[in-house]
């Protein structure tokens, strides 16, 4: 059998592959190196999701300006640890009247994205575990399967909370997936690849600079869809309970916040591949894990830090904030982005570092008057409702005696 | 070639399997479910023929925004718990199965499949670099190779630009009568549900 594959330029791949393979037959070794990679997968998405968890926890409380956990390990540092025991021990329950086989499948579903995310993200020079030439292509294609399972969850719990939740999260994952994608556009456009590592390679200046536009879309999209904060109708606990998460219990709510906290990590090392250069860095060679990863937290921290500070948006104004903010800002960067590479790109279609740094000045430029712009705009649309009293009815004022 | 072998049968007893559950199952919701493990397995199909681009296009949109769709529609079904009832129209919705399937069973059969063997495949070339004037057809690996794609991203790279030249060159009256059914069909959503 030729080793004719996809997995086969990773270092790991390989020598499992060829190490197996001098004692077992071939295709006992193929099936033994895939998977070592998919345990090297899971594990790093449910430590991710750990230390994550942990991070968050902690932060949270430094800006709500209380402790936060402490106890257990050093500064609290095994406090995940405990919370995923004590899931662990926790009654398994499974309501009378649900769906019960996909009632058990739809966490399974829901981290399934989070870890096959991973398989294409370089974490330091030729670490990616899987360099497909459609990388970016294959991250959309995975994450749009979360939806599924927010709806799976959903539809089997058989409770009408979890049945709203559901379907405001697929309604929210369907709009920012719009502008998400077409703020993606952008960022292969002046890559020139939509393969991960040929976009860390392509930033000699950081996209962060060059499509400033894009991340800040790319930013709240993601928010948007992973759930976070501002974001949050789909589970927003005042009005829903915990939406589709509601009847879940055990083990099952064990997975879904690993696939919530995990998607947090991944979705943070997506960003950084695309618009923070990756691995690049000083001694990029033998320090790019290092920097990555510096950068992951870095981006993480972003997320946790506007959980803290924004309160949770309405429905409608969510809406609105995709499709009238995030929307028209995208493809305004989409126009921009597609007109700087046809004019500034030479006969072989490559961009020199030079016309990147022009592409920086424009952008951001373009960036900080479109925000101002749609901005002031968008200020009209989503203004808070004033509550008035009827007409005739009388009103309440503090220390008015009724 | 075990290997692909038995991956072949696993994907061709998925994808039957979870297609006759589609028709047989009561229950429409697991039916919709079953519907998108059988666009995974067709895309475990892709992956075997070292078509990874088709792959993904049909993840991301059959089973990310199509079965959404089926889902929803599912959901604003009325009488939805009583599962998948039979109704009169059995025999001619069989009829019409019948006849699409042996439509598309000819259709397979009788198309000439090579066909960048032909025409379309100097416009391929020159949509490609120039250099590759020594390439008998876009599967021909060891062609690609004295033409200069020395990596297996590059050869890839080469065959998907034939791909999308096909798509916009030879079979864009196609491509483009998808779109315009695809808008005739959010048309047509819109005016369903639009309040009266």
């Amino acid at each position: 059998m030729s080793p004719d594959n996809v997995l086969y330029g990773t270092p790991v791949y390989r020598f499992v592959y060829e190490l197996v393979g001098t004692v077992l037959p071939c295709w006992i070794s193929y099936v033994a190196a895939g998977l070592v990679i998919m345990f090297i997968l899971v594990n790093a998405v449910l430590m991710g999701a750990a230390v994550f968890v942990f991070a968050e926890r902690r932060l949270i409380g430094r800006f709500h300006n209380r402790i936060g956990p402490n106890r257990w390990g050093p500064f609290g540092t095994f406090q995940p640890f405990a919370d995923v025991l004590k899931l662990i021990f926790k009654e398994d329950i499974t309501p009378a009247a649900a769906d019960k086989i996909v009632f058990l499948a739809a966490p399974i579903v829901m981290l399934a994205p989070a870890i096959l995310m991973l398989a294409v993200v370089p974490f330091a020079k030729n670490t990616a575990l899987a360099d497909l030439n459609v990388g970016i292509l294959y991250i959309l294609a995975v994450t749009s399967l979360s939806s599924v399972a927010i709806l799976m969850a959903g539809w089997s719990s058989n409770n009408r909370y979890a049945m709203f939740g559901a379907a405001r999260g697929v309604a929210v994952l369907i709009s920012y997936e719009v502008p998400v994608v077409l703020c993606l556009l952008g960022v292969v456009m002046v890559a020139g690849s939509m393969s991960l590592a040929d976009v860390v390679e392509a930033q000699a200046v950081p996209f962060l600079l060059v499509q400033p536009l894009a991340l800040f879309v790319f930013l709240a999209g993601v928010s948007a869809e992973l759930n976070r904060t501002p974001f949050d109708v789909a589970e927003a606990e005042s009005e829903l309970v915990a939406g589709y998460h509601t009847e879940y219990s055990g083990v099952k709510f064990a997975l879904i916040q690993a696939a919530e906290f995990g998607g947090v990590v991944t979705a943070s090392m997506v960003v950084v591949t695309l618009f923070l250069g990756g691995w690049a860095g000083p001694l990029a060679d033998y320090l790019g894990w290092f920097w990555f990863l510096l950068k992951v937290g870095a981006v993480a921290f972003i997320f946790i830090w506007v959980r803290a500070t924004y309160p949770r948006l309405r429905i409608d104004q969510l809406m609105a904030f995709a499709w009238k903010f995030l929307l028209p800002l995208s493809i305004i960067n989409l126009f921009a982005t597609s007109l700087e590479v046809f004019f500034l790109r030479d006969s072989q279609g490559v961009l020199a570092t030079n016309d990147l740094w022009i592409m920086t000045g424009i952008n951001l430029a373009l960036g900080a008057g479109c925000i101002a712009l749609f901005g002031s705009m968008i200020r009209e649309k989503i203004k808070p409702v004033t509550w008035q009293p009827a007409a005739g009815t009388a009103s309440l004022t503090v220390g008015e005696v009724t | 070639m075990l290997f692909q072998e038995i991956v072949f049968w696993v994907l061709s007893v998925l994808a039957i399997g979870a297609s006759l559950g589609v028709v047989l199952v009561k229950d429409l919701f697991r039916a919709a479910l079953l519907l998108v493990v059988v666009f995974i397995a067709v895309a475990g199909f892709f992956v075997l023929l070292n078509a990874e681009f088709l792959a993904v296009v049909q993840v991301l949109i059959y089973a990310g925004a199509i079965a959404i769709l089926i889902i929803f529609a599912i959901m604003l079904t009325r009488d939805v718990q009583h599962g998948n009832l039979p109704n009169r129209f059995q025999i001619p919705a069989a009829t019409l199965a019948a006849v699409l399937l042996a439509v598309m069973v000819a259709v397979a059969v009788d198309t000439k499949w090579d066909l960048l063997a032909g025409q379309a495949q100097s416009r391929a070339q020159a949509v490609q670099t120039s250099a590759v004037r020594t390439l008998e057809s876009p599967r021909d690996l060891a062609g690609l190779e004295r033409a200069g794609f020395a990596t297996e991203g590059e050869r890839t790279a080469a065959q998907e630009a034939g791909l999308a030249d096909l798509l916009i060159g030879d079979f864009v009256l196609p491509f483009e009568a998808v779109s315009l059914l695809l808008l005739a069909a959010v048309i047509g959503a819109l005016a369903l549900v639009r309040p009266r």
